[in-house]
């Protein structure tokens, strides 16, 4: 219908552009040329290149490849180590995406409704995030030493007994997660803080007015629809920044013992660039990729749902 | 059907005192206008009256119910902000049920999913579905329901605001600036409707504005507040023709008040060109600074003529229903403004002599802290002091 | 309310702040502590915070020794200020371009960019690291530096804060006789001074710490930045001298907290900035 409409209408020509125009359309893709080679250079080309190479069997320092089609996917579905590691990964991420949203979340509001001492404390939670990682990650596995590790001693002190926390396979998961707990709770406090400061007073005065007693009815009328942006976007952050744990685990635990803390970018690190199967490692990558583009995908659409308010 | 009463509300912010005993009464069904230029307060009084904010000293009354102790969401006040401040992840319609969910359903019924599995939940909603409805239609936003803030404009927003705060029958109505956010046009088209509202509902107001032609045209009494003290209550008129401070006659009028340093004579009168007006001579000594007040309007313009002070024309503002001069005495080189109609003012340019004439008995004469002294024409002075004598 | 009155639920609540806080603090707490202990105190008494043998002075010589730390320090400031520059000299007049100035390519350029913030290092790393391999340029300056020089995210931020900029400002700059690298010179980027800082440190923060990338194409230590050369400190230090090892962590650790602690406002306005526009 749309085109019996158009042709309907008598042709409108549209207007050559004029030479300022031009010239403008020429200034712009200059002042672009180099984002955009660069972004095919080192983004979009290698991207393409990962997705061909999961089809491949190549291996670094062998002279060619050949393409296998999917033979390295059914292979990944079959590989035990493989399976270890996404579900290593998915259990650090229900343990520390959660875990470090609502603390940050509960700590923001005690901060927000204390007025003494804001700037101590946000220091405090933040500093975790300023620190190098790898350096954090070396005092925590002294903290978490089961024999000469302040924590056990703690324990000790109160007659219980420490578990091997970073050497023993049923721990070790768990220990990483503190660690990235603690490591990420600043960050989303930080997050959370603007989101606070961000809601009107009046709203919060309105409530009252309405008729809002209680503190919890203002936290549900208000507060907690008001963060529903923020809250969306520390989500994903959160549950990204979890799926791409690698720091800690190539620091302190090489993925074991016996793969009890292999991860998704330590198994990729080890088979592509430890191994050198890059043919192999490409397609755990695809998959990884893949995790992250859903995740994306998911945020846009909660995103256009919901918490969106104009 | 209650009057509200404040008395002596004081208020400072970290030892700044921003309201320094303010006192007002507002009958039943009374519309009270709160002017003042910005940051005079008018806010906070509000907020204090609502239970938003404590106040250092004072206390409210609504019939006989003393309110200071009762937190806002018992005072049954309700209170259009400036900004609105409707939640902007409700639909208009949840905006407006707000007040009557959380009044009418227990915390209970409140809750998602369970709330709806209490006793008398259901009827206790439908009746709020229902009042919601009512309010809507009329206010005339009965299609904007199923609206967020966000896609509404500035005057549908305001028009939620104010059912929002109705739906309720709440004791007291308060506003806060409500038609500040508002274009010009809109402004004066919802002046009209707000004060029509206001006589349905029949409960005391405090409107807050520092739109002078807001509070003179909407409300019963005018409340004028500078600087945290309320200087004077009375009816628009009153606060027009006979204003109590200085203050309130520089706030009040548009363009503003003609005001002239002067002395008190020997004799106990003040002269202004040739006209001179008498004080009362047990409360001002001869030799005291005060100021004289005459508003535009009675400042006369003649071209020809002995009579008046020489003035010369310095700009004229044509503005349809009347002309505003700007002209400047020759001997004190102050600026007075004038008022005059078209047909007064025709022919009349920037450069021309003039000679200015003021009406006598329109005279206001303040005292240096701003108080204002009675005045009376000199000749009638002249006769009350004979008649005394 | 009332910021004076003390009532049972603010103490409740200043008490879960400072239990959170300190627990949040101990690691550093014992870090400084450990970094003073001898041996023998590490394995005797490792609940008390202040050391017996005060052995600071040997613990750092040893961490200073057996990795130049200097190096690493130099290292990573020359990599992260290199990448920053970078990133910053591509992004703006991209950026700009994208905002402000009206040409075809601009849709499909803003598809791209959406495309490419989905794409960390860890996803092209292994392409990467085979070209850097065949052109022979792993271990140097180059193979770290030049995969961060486009960062998308840095043309997004700059995008949505270039679009609040007036045109009128543009258009005034195009009548003064401005060419529009001058416009961006001398009028976009002194208004974009907060979305600058923002950028800096979120991308100083981000590379500093970034072990992955370092980790694939150094291998030795000429190159090696801090978390890198932390590692091979680690690998050279076998056994529990975790003395030295505090000592180590504490060096490297230092340059990026004390810059935090100097400039917190900042850091935080620029983490709240970079995260609520990402
Ligand atoms: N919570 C507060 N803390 C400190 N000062 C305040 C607070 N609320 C208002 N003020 C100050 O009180 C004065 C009066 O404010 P307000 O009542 O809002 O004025 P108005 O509404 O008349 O413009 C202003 O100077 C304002 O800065
Ligand atoms: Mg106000």
């Amino acid at each position: 219908m749309a085109d019996a409409i158009a042709a309907a209408l008598p042709v409108v020509r549209k207007p050559a552009r004029s030479a300022a125009e031009r010239q403008e359309a020429r200034a712009a893709l200059v002042l672009s040329l180099p984002a955009m080679v660069l972004l095919f250079v080192f983004i979009l080309l290698p991207v393409a290149v990962v997705i061909l190479f999961g089809f491949t069997d190549y291996e670094l320092g062998y002279a060619g490849f050949r393409f296998v089609g999917f033979d390295n996917y059914t292979e990944l579905f079959t590989d035990r180590t493989f399976r270890r590691s996404l579900w290593n990964t998915t259990v650090y991420t229900a343990i520390v995406a959660p875990i470090s949203i609502f603390m940050a979340l509960g700590l923001a509001m005690l901060i927000e409704s204390e007025n003494i001492g804001r700037s101590f404390f946000r220091t405090a939670y933040f500093l975790p995030v300023a620190s190098l990682l790898v350096a954090m990650a070396t005092v925590w596995q002294y903290l978490f030493h089961p024999t000469i590790g302040p924590i056990n001693a703690l324990l000790a002190l109160g007659g219980l007994p420490g578990p091997n926390w970073l050497g023993a396979s049923m721990s070790v998961l768990y220990s990483l997660s503190i660690i990235g707990i603690w490591q990420s709770v600043g960050f989303n406090l930080v997050l959370f803080l603007a989101g606070l400061t961000a809601i009107p007073r009046e709203l919060y005065q309105a409530a009252h007015v309405d008729g809002a007693r209680s503190a919890f009815d203002r936290c549900r009328l208000v507060t907690w629809p008001m963060l529903g942006p923020t809250t969306l976007f520390v989500t994903t952050i959160s549950i990204i920044n979890a799926v791409k744990v690698f720091e800690t685990v190539k620091t302190l635990t090489e993925g074991g013992p016996n793969k009890a803390s292999e991860v998704l970018l330590f198994t990729i690190y080890q088979e592509g660039f430890v191994y050198l199967k890059v043919g192999y490692a490409s397609a755990m990558t695809v998959v990884f990729l893949a995790i992250l583009v859903v995740l994306m995908f998911l945020q846009y659409r909660v995103q256009d749902k919901q918490v969106h308010y104009s | 059907m209650t009057a509200l009463s404040l008395r002596g509300i004081e208020k400072s912010f970290s030892g700044n005192p921003i309201l320094k005993g303010v006192s007002l009464d507002a009958g039943p069904g009374e519309f009270i206008a709160l002017v003042g230029p910005s940051g005079c307060g008018k806010s906070t009084l509000l907020r204090i009256l609502a239970g938003l904010e404590s106040a250092d000293a004072g206390e409210i009354m609504l019939g006989d119910r003393d309110l200071s102790p009762m937190p806002a969401a018992d005072r049954n006040i309700a209170m259009v902000f400036q900004s609105y401040a409707l939640y902007p992840h409700l639909t208009a319609a949840q905006n407006i049920a707000v007040p009557l969910i959380m009044r009418k359903l227990t915390r209970a019924q409140r809750l998602p999913l369970i709330g709806p599995l209490m006793p008398s939940q259901r009827k206790a909603v439908a009746a709020i579905k229902r009042d919601v409805r009512e309010m809507a239609v009329s206010l005339k936003i009965d299609h904007l329901l199923d609206r967020k803030p966000g896609q509404m404009s500035g005057g549908q927003r305001q028009r939620v605001a104010l059912g929002r705060a109705m739906v309720r029958r709440p004791s007291v109505f308060l506003m806060d600036e409500p038609l500040s956010n508002l274009d010009a046009n809109l402004r004066v088209h919802a002046r009209g409707e707000i004060v029509e509202l206001h006589r349905r509902a029949g409960v005391p107001t405090l409107y807050v504005t520092h739109d002078q032609a807001e509070a003179l045209s909407m409300a019963d009494r005018v409340a004028v507040m500078i600087g945290g003290s309320m200087l004077q209550l009375a009816s628009p008129q009153v606060i027009y023709d006979d204003p109590a401070h200085i203050e309130v006659a520089r706030f009040i009028g548009q363009p503003r008040i003609n005001l002239f340093p002067s002395q008190v004579g020997a004799d106990g009168t003040i002269a202004l060109g040739d006209i001179r007006v008498g004080l009362p001579r047990e409360t001002v000594a001869a030799g005291t600074s005060v100021t004289i007040g005459i508003r535009p309007e009675f400042v006369s313009v003649s071209r020809s003529g002995q009579q008046g002070l020489p003035a010369r024309i310095g700009r004229v503002e044509f503005l349809g229903s009347e002309i505003i001069l700007y002209c400047r005495l020759d001997a004190i080189g102050e600026t007075v403004v004038a008022k005059l109609s078209p047909a007064e003012g025709a022919g009349l340019a920037a450069g021309m002599p003039v000679r200015l004439e003021f009406s006598a008995d329109q005279l206001f004469v303040f005292a240096e802290d701003g108080r204002r002294l009675p005045s009376t024409p000199v000749d009638a002075a002249i006769s009350l002091e004979t008649a005394r004598g | 309310m009332n910021a004076q009155t003390f009532t049972l639920g603010r103490a409740v609540r200043l008490s879960v702040l400072i239990f959170g806080a300190a627990i949040f603090l101990a690691p550093y707490v014992f870090m400084i502590s450990t970094a003073g202990k001898a041996q023998s105190d590490i394995f005797s008494s490792s609940l008390s915070l202040i050391p017996q043998h005060w052995s600071y002075v040997q613990n750092f010589a040893k961490a200073l020794t057996r990795v130049s730390m200097t190096r690493l320090l130099f290292n990573g400031v020359a990599v992260c200020a290199l990448i920053f520059v970078f990133q910053v000299m591509i992004a703006i007049p991209c950026a700009y371009a994208m905002a402000k100035l009206k040409f075809r390519a601009a849709r499909l350029m803003m598809m791209l960019v959406m495309l490419g913030l989905l794409v960390p290092i860890h996803a092209t790393a292994l392409p990467l690291y085979v070209a850097f391999d065949r052109l022979a340029v792993l271990n140097s300056y180059f193979a770290l530096v030049a995969p961060f020089t486009i960062s998308v995210f840095g043309i997004f931020l700059f995008l949505q804060f270039f679009r609040a900029i007036p045109d009128d400002l543009i258009h005034a700059a195009r009548l003064d006789g401005m060419s529009e690298l001058g416009i961006i010179g001398r009028v976009i980027v002194p208004n974009a001074w907060p979305a600058v800082t923002a950028f800096a440190i979120f991308s100083v923060v981000a590379h500093w710490n970034d072990l992955y990338w370092p980790l694939i194409v150094v291998s030795n230590q000429t190159y090696a930045t801090p978390p890198l050369g932390l590692l091979y400190f680690r690998a050279a230090e076998a056994g529990d001298d975790y003395g030295a090892l505090m000592a180590a962590t504490l060096i490297i650790t230092t340059p990026l907290v004390a810059a935090f602690l100097l400039a917190q406002k900042r850091f935080v306005e620029g983490i709240t900035m970079t995260g609520l526009k990402g």
